[in-house]
C-alpha cells in the first residue's frame, strides 16, 4: 500500500511524500513503517504505544478509528494510509478590548508586519 | 526572519474568506510546489483551499479542519503537483497574532500559520507564522515576512 507522509513528518522518512509498505494489515503497515524509519515512531505514538491523539489515520477515505476493525483491519496492494495531523486552532478572547491591546502589541513588536494591506 | 511569498490574488483569497465568514473564523489549506521550500530566501505559497469549519458550536473563536476534508485537499494538491504547505484562518475582532489554543493546536511542523485580524468585517494586519522544532515538546512559532508577489496564479475557492 501507499503511505503518504505528511509535511512535518517527511524529515523523518528521509524527505519522502509517500512510502509504499507491503503489509497484510494497517497496524502491519505502520510497523514496517516505523522500523524502516524509526524516527517516525516517537511522532506518531506515544510511549505505551498508543497512536497520539493529533494523528488521524485514513484508510483511503474512511478514519481508520471508525473501522470495525482499527488498525486491524485488512489492506489491499492499492489501498492508501494517509496520516493526517489534526489542525485546529482559533483566538479565544475576542473582545474589543482585547484585540485593540493586541493591535498595540503588534504595532511596538513590530511596526513593519502590523500592515494594512 | 524567514519569508513567505505569496501570490497576490492568494493573499487577497484568504483575506476575503475572512471578512465573508466574519463574525465567525474561516480556515484554509495553503499549497505550494514543492512542500514550500520553493526558493533560496523562503517559501512561496501559490494557491489556496477554503475548508470548512467544524467547530460550529464556538465559530466565532475556534476553527478546525475535518481530518476527511484534509485527505480530499491532499489528494487533489497531489494531483495539481502542489502540496500543504500551510493553513489560513481568521480572527475576528481580535490581532493577527496566534493565541494559546492556535499554538496547543498546532502540530504540522514546517509548515505556516497564516492568521488575518477582521475587525468589524474589515480584513486588517495578516501575519504568518512557521511552525518550527523538531517535536511537540520542542515546536515554537517564529514570525516570518510575508511577500505579496504580483503572479496571476489561480486560487481554487470551495
Amino acid at each position: 500500500m501507499t503511505i503518504f507522509i505528511p509535511t512535518p513528518l517527511r524529515p523523518c522518512a528521509a524527505g519522502q511524500s509517500a512510502v509504499e509498505i507491503a503489509a497484510s494489515t494497517i497496524a502491519g503497515a505502520l510497523d514496517r513503517l516505523t522500523e524502516t524509519h524509526p524516527d517516525l515512531r516517537k511522532h506518531l505514538f506515544t510511549g505505551d504505544g498508543k497512536l497520539r491523539s493529533f494523528v488521524n489515520l485514513y484508510l483511503n477515505d474512511e478514519d481508520v478509528r471508525y473501522l470495525p476493525a482499527k488498525e486491524a483491519t485488512p489492506i489491499k496492494a492499492e489501498d492508501t494510509l494517509s496520516i493526517i495531523p489534526s489542525i485546529a486552532g482559533g483566538a479565544g478572547r475576542t473582545s474589543r478590548s482585547a484585540f485593540a491591546a493586541g493591535e498595540q502589541s503588534v504595532k511596538a513588536a513590530s511596526r513593519s508586519l502590523a500592515t494594512d494591506h | 526572519m524567514g519569508v513567505l511569498y505569496i501570490a497576490r490574488e492568494t493573499f487577497e483569497a484568504i483575506r476575503a474568506h475572512g471578512e465573508e465568514t466574519y463574525p465567525q473564523e474561516c480556515c484554509g489549506v495553503l499549497l505550494a510546489p514543492d512542500g514550500g521550500a520553493s526558493t533560496a530566501r523562503g517559501r512561496r505559497i501559490v494557491s489556496s483551499v477554503r475548508a470548512g469549519n467544524t467547530r460550529t458550536d464556538s465559530a466565532h473563536n475556534r476553527y478546525q479542519i475535518a481530518p476527511a476534508e484534509l485527505v480530499k485537499i491532499e489528494r487533489e494538491a497531489r494531483r495539481q503537483g502542489l502540496e500543504i504547505a500551510g493553513f489560513y484562518h481568521s480572527h475576528p475582532d481580535h490581532p493577527a497574532l496566534w493565541s494559546t489554543t492556535d499554538f496547543e493546536e498546532a502540530h504540522w511542523i514546517g509548515c505556516s500559520y497564516v492568521i488575518t485580524a477582521v475587525d468589524r468585517g474589515k480584513a486588517k494586519a495578516t501575519n504568518s507564522f512557521l511552525l518550527t522544532g523538531t517535536t511537540e515538546d520542542d515546536k515554537r512559532f517564529e514570525q516570518e515576512t510575508i511577500e505579496v508577489e504580483e503572479q496571476d496564479i489561480g486560487a481554487v475557492r470551495r
